[in-house]
């Protein structure tokens, strides 16, 4: 009986440290998706940090939040739509691609193309010019002289 | 002359972008709730935990509703404007206490002054997250219709409460 009993003492701690020693995260693919997600948001309190990692207190209860959607059965778009209906495109560091966001997605390329036409219309002009540029017959006669030859011969 | 007037003209653009760029606050995010109907809620009041207050009793009334907490340091600095702003009677306020414990909550309402017709207790701070709060203290112009009109992030002072708030609710109130 004594036996038993110290066994049942003995055994008393484990237990309790099983208890205590919960997971931070009681399903750990779940968690994952959240984490993976919040990387690809904004923390509104502290703007250059996303979701994921920032530690403010908004973003401690956003990520709650999300965890709770989540294990509710929400896709990852409901769970975005349900952050940018609150907070705005903001939270999104890939903002949709809507009127408002046009000049952000194409504004690099319109740039761009407009650098390589002013480029080409440029070296184009500039090419115009020196063809242009026909030498008087003073001048042939000088060419010539320098060169050595009388300027007929090939 | 043309060739210096080109890049002169550049310079000015970007000057001009930047002087722009300067006078935005990137802390401001635009709300995407305004023009839409405020989040509905029932939530406890801090004078009376058993008694609750929800936007839809305010229905064809125009009011305020600011949110605040005992640890946030900027809603000292807006207390003022608000009690003089409850002085003129001219809109009812509605506290929200976010994140908060009542008896701070309390305490500062006791020791500071009451602008608040109701102050209603957020302590979790899940009616926030539906108000899209990021930063308190935050401010809602709310109208007859329950719809948000107009958001202020930061603390209220006098200037933008007599250029941009009061004049609203003004033309709201009509």
């Amino acid at each position: 009986m004594r036996k038993w009993l110290l066994i049942f003492v003995l055994w008393l701690p484990l237990v309790a440290v099983a208890g205590e020693a919960k997971p931070l995260a009681q399903d750990p693919v779940l968690e994952q998706r959240m984490i993976s997600l919040s990387e690809d948001l904004r923390c509104l309190v502290c703007q250059n940090e996303s979701l994921a990692g920032s530690r403010a207190d908004l973003a401690q209860d956003l990520r709650q939040e999300i965890r709770e959607q989540m294990r509710a059965g929400k896709s990852d778009e409901e769970v975005i739509a349900y952050l940018t209906q609150r907070y705005g495109d903001f939270v999104l560091y890939k903002p949709p691609v809507k009127p408002l966001t046009w000049l952000l997605w194409f504004g690099p390329f319109a740039l761009l193309i407009g650098a390589i036409g002013g480029l080409y219309a440029y070296i184009k002009r500039r090419g115009n010019r020196l063809a242009d540029e026909s030498l008087s017959e003073e001048e042939k006669k000088r060419v010539a002289t320098l060169l050595g030859s009388n300027g007929n011969e090939s | 002359m043309k060739r210096f007037l080109i890049p002169l003209a550049i310079f000015l653009v970007l000057v001009g972008f930047l002087g722009v760029g300067l006078r935005l606050d990137p802390h401001e995010v635009p709300s995407p709730l305004i023009g839409k109907l405020a989040p509905d809620f029932n939530l406890p009041l801090l004078s009376d935990a058993s008694r609750h207050f929800s936007p839809a009793e305010m229905r064809g009334k125009v009011w305020l509703l600011n949110v605040w907490a005992s640890w946030c340091t900027s809603c000292r600095q807006e207390h003022e404007t608000l009690l003089e702003l409850a002085r003129r009677g001219v809109v009812p306020i509605y506290g929200m206490d976010y994140k908060d414990q009542p008896a701070d909550a309390q305490g500062v309402l006791n020791q500071a002054g009451n602008p608040y017709v109701e102050t209603v207790m957020d302590i979790d701070g899940r009616v926030g997250i539906n108000f899209g709060v990021y930063g308190v203290p935050e401010t809602y112009v709310i109208d007859k219709s329950g719809m948000i009109r107009y958001k202020l992030t930061g603390p209220l002072t006098p200037e933008n409460l007599e250029g941009k708030i009061l004049p609203l609710l003004k033309e709201l109130q009509k």
